[in-house]
């Protein structure tokens, strides 16, 4: 098994910026948000996402809409660019597509614990689910001036809601497409394909980022081979910064007990075995300070 | 004239250099705020309401977006009053904040029980009671919405705490007569009331057809209910003329946080603002200080209550 370098320092803080957009692309389903962020490209890593508020000012939408960081630049215009991709289904999203070149954007970022890359040239396995991918070809470009072997998953429900296809060819060592509707590679799901690109390549971490559903069935994947999982989740999160305990999930920590952990700064990314996937969304009854049932000798 | 507006504030015996405050519940212990503004600058960090044992706090999802607000169910998540100690207030006094500690309990006794474990920490410059809980003895009556149950828990709470460390209660909107419950409070000993506290609310997923929220209702917050809130001190300052007041309801911007001074507030909270500008709460001391400049105001006590002065004939 493999060992991962967490970052030991206590990590430079996000950054709140004015940014400024500078395109916005159509990709399939989504639009790619290209817009400058003075300084956030020198600090972010694969994992990390941003915060950008929405609707202008004075607006009815006050919480920001968080996205994964797809694509950094150092030396791009105006300072460092940032690239997401956006999926446009609610009023933050479409008012986001929707944005011009020039426009300004308030963006806090980078945000969250990246993913931890491997000590050892070991072969990884990537699964994007839909524009669960954004995040994961920073990661293969780390992964691979680190000597290691990158294979890619991409799945979705068709054609126009995978991301990167054209990207994933460049930057993986191997590409593999699922679709559920057969529109583009395998009919059918990521973790219908999983099992046999470990096996062909040796895969020992699977990194992952997509819905709960996906991520759960590529943590069993790893715990059954033995293997390392990190998961990148997406709980609501009202504030992206650890203040308002609405983003959390059941984790078990170091010391066995399970809490409810904000997944906007424990998170998102987490080791698959650390999540308990059968309970999100619930208290599990041995969670830390869960409520006792009627009955019980407490109650609060 | 200088325009340099003396923005001290005043709550109770506890002496602030800004009359601007984070919220209970909206910035933690303020560690990860302290990341986008000096927390030491503002009026005070008001923690997360703690509770004696850890709590897990209640299912996802906790929070639906509103129009201009949001609505939340956390459940009073946190680690309890021993580690809240150890790591939080440590690292509050360590970094020279000024720090409100918010308490919630579910008993007249665990409210008790909190006041005294916190009775010999330092750097405590006052306790907000978060009585917006519900009385677990009394089949879940929540104690700010009863004049009676408020004021038994201010009363244990002022048993437990030492004379030189001012009690807030913090009040509900969700009550007939607010002053009628800030009354209560203050006869049972709180040295001042903040105000408001969430008020109940709902909203039903269109989609799923079910509650959004995984705890059905929740609180909700932010300048959605800022006209309640600024109704509600008002109210209060005209009952009570003398009791320091720290307002809060919606504040986002330093003429809101006008707004409340003017309705007679010695002070406020910033709250879900936080969560769109993390830096809000020092952004809006600034405005504050350019709006009272702006008006001729020398000092922030100047303003307080302002709005209810005589109308002067002309
Ligand atoms: C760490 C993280 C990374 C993400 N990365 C991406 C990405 O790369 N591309 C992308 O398109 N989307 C991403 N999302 C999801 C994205 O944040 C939501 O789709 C978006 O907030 C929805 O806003 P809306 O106004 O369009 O929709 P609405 O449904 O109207 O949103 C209402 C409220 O619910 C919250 N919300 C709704 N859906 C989600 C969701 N799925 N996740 C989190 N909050 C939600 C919103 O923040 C907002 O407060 C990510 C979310 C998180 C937490
Ligand atoms: C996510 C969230 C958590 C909160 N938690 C608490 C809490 O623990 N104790 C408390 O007294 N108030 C809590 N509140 C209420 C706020 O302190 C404040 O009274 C209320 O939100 C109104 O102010 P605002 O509109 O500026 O947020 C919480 C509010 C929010 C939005
Ligand atoms: S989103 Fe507020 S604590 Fe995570």
């Amino acid at each position: 098994m493999s060992t991962f370098g967490r970052p030991t320092k206590a990590e430079p803080g996000p950054l709140q910026v004015r940014g400024e957009v500078l395109a916005v692309r159509r990709s399939g389903d989504y639009h790619v948000l290209v817009f400058a962020a003075p300084g956030v490209a020198e600090l972010t890593a694969p994992g990390n996402f941003v915060a950008i508020a929405v609707g202008g000012q004075p607006t009815a939408m006050l919480l920001r809409r968080c996205f994964s960081i797809h694509h950094v630049d150092t030396a791009g215009a105006l300072g460092g660019t940032v690239e997401i991709v956006v999926d446009a289904h609610g009023p933050g999203t479409k008012w986001l597509v929707d944005r011009a070149q020039g426009d300004a954007l308030d963006v806090i970022a980078p945000l969250g614990r990246p993913f931890s890359l491997p000590k050892d040239p070991v072969p990884c396995v990537l699964v994007g689910g839909g524009y669960g991918s954004a995040p994961l070809f920073m990661l293969a470009d780390r992964l691979r001036e680190r000597g290691c072997r990158v294979d890619l998953i991409l799945g979705a429900a068709t054609e126009s809601r995978l991301f990167g296809v054209v990207d994933g060819r460049r930057r993986a060592s191997s590409l593999t497409i699922t679709t559920d509707d057969g529109s583009l590679g395998v009919r059918g799901r990521v973790t219908d394909v999983l099992d046999g690109i470990l096996d062909q390549h040796g895969g020992q971490v699977i990194y992952g980022c997509g819905p709960m559903g996906m991520l759960a069935g590529l943590a069993k994947v790893a715990e059954q081979r033995g293997i390392v999982s990190q998961c990148a989740v997406e709980e609501a999160m009202a504030c992206g910064v650890g203040v308002c305990m609405t983003c959390v999930l059941p984790v078990v920590g170091k010391d066995g007990v399970t809490r409810m952990t904000r997944s906007c700064t424990e998170g998102p990314v987490f080791f698959g075995d650390q999540v308990r996937w059968d309970a999100a969304g619930t208290v599990p009854a041995d969670c830390l300070g869960a409520p006792v049932v009627e009955g019980g000798a407490t109650s609060r | 004239m200088s325009n340099v507006v003396d923005m001290r504030a005043q709550l109770a015996s506890a002496a602030l250099p800004s009359p601007v405050l984070t919220a209970s519940g909206c910035a933690a212990a303020g560690r990860e705020l302290d990341r986008f503004f000096d927390v030491t600058a503002i009026g005070a960090v008001v923690t997360k309401s703690i509770m004696t044992a850890p709590r897990s706090g209640r299912a996802t999802p906790r929070m639906a977006e509103t129009p201009a607000g949001m609505l939340n169910s956390i459940g009073l998540q946190g680690p309890g009053v021993e580690e809240f100690i150890r790591k939080d207030l440590r690292w509050l006094r360590e970094r020279g904040a000024r720090t409100v500690v918010s308490i919630a309990g579910g008993s007249v006794s665990e409210f008790a029980e909190l006041a005294n474990r916190l009775r010999h920490e330092e750097g405590i410059a006052a306790i907000e009671v978060n009585i917006s809980c519900p009385n677990v003895e009394s089949r879940g009556q929540v104690f700010a919405c009863d004049a009676r149950a408020a004021g038994s828990v201010i009363h244990a709470v002022r048993r437990h705490t030492s004379a030189l460390t001012p009690i807030f209660a913090k009040l509900s909107p969700d009550v007939t007569d607010i002053a009628d419950i800030a009354r209560a409070c203050v006869t049972a000993g709180a040295d001042g009331l903040s105000m408001i506290n969430t008020t109940l609310g709902m909203v039903i997923d269109t989609d799923t057809m079910r509650p959004a929220l995984a705890g059905i209702t929740g609180g909700l917050s932010g300048p959605a209910i800022r006209p309640m809130a600024v109704r509600c001190v008002w109210q209060v300052r005209q009952a009570l003329p003398d009791v320091p007041i720290l307002g809060m309801g919606g504040i986002a911007t330093g003429l809101d946080a006008l707004q409340f001074l003017l309705a007679g507030a010695n002070a406020v909270s910033v709250g879900t603002a936080v969560f769109n500008d993390p830096s809000a709460p020092w952004r809006i001391h600034n405005e504050l200080a350019a709006a009272l400049a702006d008006r001729g105001f020398r000092s922030v006590a100047d303003a307080v209550g302002y709005a209810h002065r005589e109308e002067v004939p002309s």
